[in-house]
């Protein structure tokens, strides 16, 4: 075998570890997917008939709330890839400290092996979860008229930002000193949508705050999101997302790269 | 592969140092193919970290390390093909089943499937697991743990393995099994690098003692002319009355008195003959003892004879350097 075979089959061996990992504890897979689904029903019943009305709604509180229903998912399912995103934090923590990593060290494994593992199953673990959350949405009345095509685009919009921050997870993972800290730190990726066109336009936000939203990168994945599945025009979000989400996956698989490597170095007997 | 003139393990002055602290202070070693070899030493001595700088999870700062013909530093990877590694602390995947674990080796060994089936059913079934294999190890007790440990080690059939105190903390009937199953593994022809606290666990295990203290190899020999080093074993004889203590202590060459505690400290060689002696001695003499103990020769003992302290006292003072 080649060593390129080598590091497919020895990546496939660490992903089957990784799923087997979560389907035997499903419950940090639930607790990821728990969070978005709460903030869906709090904004969309407790506050979605206020909120609803400002989006230029109608009297109805009903009507109001399920318009609102339909502008609060995309950023819904943002804050789920972020929520799922902590989780790989998690695991990737609980690898390092424990001793199994220094066997797979003193092995001829394929070096790429135990990130790729653990980056290819919470890409599926995060999947997964999307289609929860997008049960849940639908069962609540959501409705999009978006073609399968469309719906594929929002598959890869998102599919390519979870991408990205499970690498910066990842690396966060790997910074922590024990699995505590690497379950705290990611935490502001679940904060960022709130400051997002998420949950309101980013036109009725204050000087200087809506900046922050308009240039963040959860706005651009929202947009395009959302864009794909009410039919509207794209602009030039999607191009956006795509380049945040391609630039934080670089410079975060560089990061975990250079922190799993040191990590060699730097252990003390 | 290794010819039987190059050692399986050989080093060369290795250093090791985090910051200030120095951990290996020139380290020379060489392990004969199929021998077990076995480094004994006191806690903080520096044994883990030459375990871990042997097989390839840490660079020594300098000096030259060699495991099958290998640079360590230069070929790690053909040096983690031939090796076996089980440390201290228990290195399985608690989420998975005894099986599963097993099966995970054998996967990332690249084994084919049913060859890796059938390896997995020979190891559960060699080292007592078979019951076992579909259970999660949190149902698993110590001693079958590092069973498993010490399997996952050998699913790749390494030809050289690596044991980082393999018997800490292990009852002594699972302390029994593990020393049967090191033997098993150097008949097989694979050579066995093992570290230890314990006098008596070398003694019956290694062909080749290095007794390491403070980061230096202090001794090194066979078990028998190491033990020829030691005069630490005796009986000791505990008293009554001071005037049998003096009537004792001349019947005895070498025998240290202690007239506070009333005992008298008697050289032996933990023979049931010299024992023997030693009562009727005693008796012919018509003295009196209270109570006897019999000490027999432990790293203390190896210690205090290669070095003039003792390892406990030698813990204390890399406490308090710390």
């Amino acid at each position: 075998m080649s060593s390129l075979t080598f590091t497919v089959a020895d990546s496939r061996t660490m992903l089957r570890r990784n799923l087997k990992h979560q389907l035997r504890y499903p419950s940090l897979t639930l607790m990821l997917a728990g969070m978005p689904v709460v903030f869906l029903l709090l904004f969309v019943f407790v506050f979605g008939g206020q909120l609803g009305s400002g989006l230029g709604g109608s009297s109805v509180p009903h009507a109001n709330r399920s318009a609102y229903l339909a502008y609060v998912v995309p950023g819904i399912l943002a804050m789920t890839v972020a929520s799922a995103a902590l989780g790989t934090a998690i695991s990737v923590a609980t690898d390092m400290t424990g001793g199994i990593i220094d066997r797979f060290r003193t092995m001829a494994i394929a070096r790429a092996a135990v990130l790729t593992g653990h980056v290819i199953g919470s890409l599926l673990q995060t999947l997964a979860v999307l289609v929860v959350v997008v049960g849940v949405a639908v069962g609540l009345g959501f409705r999009s008229t978006a073609s399968p095509l469309a719906w594929l685009g929002v598959a890869a919009v998102l599919g390519f930002f979870a991408f990205a921050l499970i690498w910066l997870s990842t690396a966060l993972g790997l910074v922590a000193k024990s699995v505590e800290t690497a379950s705290n730190t990611p935490m502001f990726l679940t904060l960022l949508p709130f400051l997002s066109s998420g949950f309101v336009p980013t036109n009725t936000l204050p000087i200087g705050l809506r900046e922050f939203a308009e240039y963040q990168p959860f706005t651009p994945v929202i947009q395009t999101v959302r864009a794909l599945l009410t039919g509207d025009p794209l602009g030039n979000h999607a191009i956006v997302a795509v380049a945040w989400s391609a630039g934080i996956a670089l410079v975060s698989y560089l990061w975990s790269v250079r922190l799993y490597n040191r990590r060699r170095a730097a252990t003390v007997s | 592969m290794t010819s039987s003139n190059v050692p399986a393990i050989s080093a060369r002055a290795v250093r090791k140092s985090f910051g200030e602290h120095v951990v290996l202070d020139g380290v020379d070693l060489s392990v004969a193919e199929g021998t077990i070899f076995s480094l004994l030493g006191p806690n903080g001595a520096g044994k883990t970290t030459m375990v871990r700088i042997l097989s390839t999870l840490i660079r020594a700062d300098a000096g030259e390390v060699r495991v099958g013909g290998h640079d360590v530093a230069k070929d790690p990877d053909a040096v983690r093909a031939l090796i076996g590694v089980t440390g201290q602390f228990s290195a399985v995947d608690n989420y998975l089943t005894g099986a599963e674990n097993l099966q995970l080796m054998a996967d990332l060994r690249h084994f084919g499937r049913d060859a890796g089936r059938r390896r997995v059913a020979e190891l559960l079934e060699r080292f007592e697991l078979s019951d076992a294999a579909a259970k999660p190890l949190s149902t698993y007790s110590g001693g079958m743990r590092r069973r498993l440990d010490l399997a996952m080690t050998l699913v790749g059939d390494p030809r050289v393995i690596f044991l980082d105190e393999p018997t800490s903390g292990l009852d002594p009937r699972n302390r029994r099994t593990m020393w049967q199953i090191i033997r098993e593994l150097a008949t097989d022809g694979v050579t066995v690098f093992l570290t230890t606290q314990y006098l008596e666990e070398a003694d019956r295990l290694a062909d080749q003692i290095a007794v390491v203290d403070r980061g230096q190899i202090v001794a090194e020999g066979t078990p028998a002319e190491l033990k020829r080093r030691i005069s630490g074993g005796h009986i000791e004889l505990h008293f009554s009355d001071v005037n049998d203590l003096r009537a004792a202590a001349s019947l005895f060459d070498n025998a240290a008195p202690d007239l506070d505690q009333l005992t008298l400290q008697v050289p032996d060689n933990g023979g049931v003959a010299s024992l023997r002696q030693v009562l009727a001695d005693l008796d012919n003499a018509r003295v009196e003892i209270e109570k006897l103990s019999i000490h027999t020769p432990d790293l203390d003992d190896v210690f205090f004879a290669v070095t003039g302290r003792t390892s406990s006292k030698a813990d204390a003072q890399e406490a308090l350097k710390r």
